[in-house]
C-alpha cells in the first residue's frame, strides 16, 4: 500500500548548521533523508515510519572530496557519481571506485549517497565492505560537537549503528596508504546492474617473498552487519601463496566456514552464500 | 503543503504541494505533464526518468521539496518546438519503442549518456541505459538507435 503523503513533513534548512540545530531542538522527531533512494522506496512501499524528515540534500558541506598528501576525506553526502568520477579515488581506492559502479543503475548513482549507504547498516551494501578493508575513519556530527570512530565499530548489530538520534554522519576519512597491495572485489548478484548483491567481498593483501603478510576481507551479506572476516584474515597471515595454494585455501575454507552466518532471504540461501563465499575468497587468493 | 519553485523545461513554475510528494506525481498530476511514466514506483525500472539539473534520476524517489530551485527537463521538453529532436528521432527511425512506456525514460538516459559520453561504446550504452526496463523492444533496436544517433552527430 502506498503511503498518503499528507502525513508526512520535510524540511529543508539548506546549511548544516541548521540541519544539526533542528536535531539537536527535537531529540528524535526527525529522520535525515539524504538522496533518498532508501526512504522514498519505503514511502511507495507504505513503510516509512519516520514521519518527519530533514532533507540533508544539496547541502554543500556535506557533499565534497578532500584530498591531502595522506588522506581522502568523503563529506556524506557524496553521491556514487561523484565518487565514479574522482581521479583520487578511480587511483587509489579502486574497491570503492569499483563499490560505487555496481550500487544501483546511473539514476541510483547520482542521487544515492555513501552516507546513506553507511547509516542505512544493510548487511547486503556494497561500500561497506571496500570501507571496512580501508579501515575508513568516521566523523559524526551534532550541535554539541563533533567525534571520530573507526569504521569498524560504527556497526552495532542488524541495521544498528552507533548514531545517536541527534547526530549526523559527517565524513569517511581513508588513508592514502595502500600502494602496495593487491585488491579484489566481486558482488554475486540476479544481474549487474540494480541487484542487491547476495554476497560480495572487497579484499586487500599484502604479499612478500610468496607469503601473505597482511590480508583484509570485507564482506557483504555473511553476518547480520558488514563485517571483517577476521578469523580467515587472521588464517592467512603468514601463509604460502608460492606454487602449492591446496593447504592454504582449505585453511581459509575452515576458517570463513566457522565465522560467516549467512541467512536465507528473498535473494538466496545461506548455503549458496557460505559456497560462493568460499569461491571468491580461493579466487582472490588464486590472483595473489 | 509547501509553496516550491522550480524550473521545468525551461519554465518557473510554481506549486503548492505536500513536501514528500514524489516529483513523478506532481509532474503528472499538479503539472499534467504525464509523459513522465511509472512502473515501479520503486527505482527499479526507470520510467519515471527525468533529468534534475543536467543528472538523471528516478522522479519516483525524488520528495518535491528536493527539487525546489531545481531545473528539471522531462520528456515534454526534449523536442524543439513540436518537432522531434535527433535522440526521438532515432528511436522512431530504429524501432526502439513500441508500446511506448519505457520511451521517454529512455530519451532522457539516451541524452544523459550522449552528453557524458558523445561516441559510447557498447558497454557504455548497456551501462548507462541499465536502470531502464523495456518489455517489448528486446534493447537490441534501443542500443541501434542510441548508436545510430551517436553516429549522425558525429557525422
Ligand atoms: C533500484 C535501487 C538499486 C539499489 N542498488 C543498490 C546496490 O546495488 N548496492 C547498495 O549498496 N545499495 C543499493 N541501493 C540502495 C541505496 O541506493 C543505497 O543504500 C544508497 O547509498 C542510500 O543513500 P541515500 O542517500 O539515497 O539514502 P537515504 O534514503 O536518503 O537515507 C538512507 C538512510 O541513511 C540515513 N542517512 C542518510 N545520510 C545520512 C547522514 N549523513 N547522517 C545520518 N543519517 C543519514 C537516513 O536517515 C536513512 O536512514 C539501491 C536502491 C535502489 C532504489
Ligand atoms: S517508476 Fe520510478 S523507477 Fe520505476
Ligand atoms: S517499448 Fe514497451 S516497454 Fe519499452
Amino acid at each position: 500500500m502506498r503511503s498518503n503523503v499528507s502525513q508526512y513533513d520535510l524540511i529543508a534548512p539548506g546549511s548544516l548548521a541548521a540541519v544539526l540545530n533542528a536535531l539537536a531542538d527535537s531529540p528524535g522527531e526527525f529522520t535525515p533523508i539524504a538522496g533518498g533512494t532508501e526512504l522514498m522506496v519505503a514511502l511507495g512501499a507504505g513503510r516509512l515510519e519516520a514521519k518527519k524528515l530533514v532533507s540533508l540534500w544539496g547541502i554543500p558541506e556535506l557533499r565534497f572530496i578532500e584530498v591531502s598528501e595522506d588522506a581522502v576525506t568523503i563529506g556524506a553526502g557524496t553521491t556514487f557519481t561523484d565518487l565514479r568520477r574522482h581521479p583520487v579515488i578511480a587511483s587509489d581506492f579502486t574497491l570503492l571506485a569499483q563499490a560505487a559502479s555496481w550500487t544501483g543503475s546511473i539514476a541510483n548513482q547520482n542521487r544515492g549517497t555513501l552516507g546513506g549507504n553507511c547509516v542505512n547498516a544493510s548487511p547486503a551494501a556494497d561500500s561497506p565492505p571496500a570501507l571496512l578493508v580501508y579501515e575508513a575513519e568516521l566523523t559524526l556530527i551534532s550541535a554539541s560537537g563533533a567525534r571520530k570512530v573507526p569504521y569498524g565499530k560504527f556497526h552495532l548489530g542488524y541495521k544498528k549503528t552507533m548514531l545517536r538520534p541527534d547526530e549526523l554522519l559527517y565524513s569517511i576519512q581513508l588513508k592514502r596508504n595502500f600502494s602496495g597491495y593487491v585488491s579484489y572485489a566481486r558482488k554475486v548478484g540476479t544481474r549487474n546492474a540494480q541487484a542487491i548483491s547476495k554476497v560480495a567481498i572487497a579484499a586487500l593483501a599484502r604479499v612478500h617473498g610468496g607469503v601473505i603478510e597482511e590480508i583484509r576481507l570485507g564482506a557483504a551479506s555473511l553476518r547480520e552487519t558488514p563485517a571483517r572476516l577476521v578469523a580467515t584474515e587472521l588464517a592467512l597471515t603468514r601463509r604460502s601463496v608460492d606454487a602449492e595454494l591446496g593447504p592454504t585455501i582449505a585453511a581459509a575454507r575452515t576458517a570463513l566456514a566457522g565465522e560467516c552466518r549467512p541467512i536465507d532471504d528473498i535473494r538466496s540461501t545461506a548455503k549458496y552464500r557460505a559456497a560462493v563465499a568460499g569461491n571468491l575468497v580461493e579466487e582472490f587468493l588464486r590472483g595473489l | 503543503m509547501s509553496a516550491i519553485t522550480l524550473t521545468i523545461n525551461g519554465e518557473s513554475k510554481t506549486i503548492t504541494a505536500p513536501p514528500m510528494k514524489r516529483l513523478l506525481d506532481v509532474l503528472r498530476e499538479d503539472l499534467h505533464l504525464t509523459g513522465t511514466k511509472e512502473g515501479c514506483g520503486e527505482g527499479e525500472c526507470g520510467s519515471c526518468s527525468v533529468l534534475m539539473n543536467g543528472e538523471l534520476v528516478n522522479s519516483c524517489l525524488v520528495p518535491v521539496l528536493q527539487a525546489a530551485g531545481a531545473n528539471v527537463c522531462t520528456i515534454e521538453g526534449v523536442a524543439v518546438e513540436g518537432r522531434l529532436d535527433a535522440v526521438q528521432q532515432c528511436f522512431l527511425e530504429e524501432g526502439g519503442a513500441q508500446c511506448g512506456i519505457c520511451t521517454p525514460g529512455m530519451i532522457l538516459a539516451t541524452h544523459h549518456l550522449l552528453d557524458k559520453y558523445p561516441q559510447p561504446t557498447m558497454a557504455q550504452i548497456q551501462e548507462g541505459l541499465a536502470g531502464n526496463l523495456c518489455r517489448c523492444t528486446g534493447y537490441k533496436r534501443i542500443f541501434n538507435a542510441v548508436e545510430s544517433c551517436a553516429k549522425k552527430s558525429h557525422a
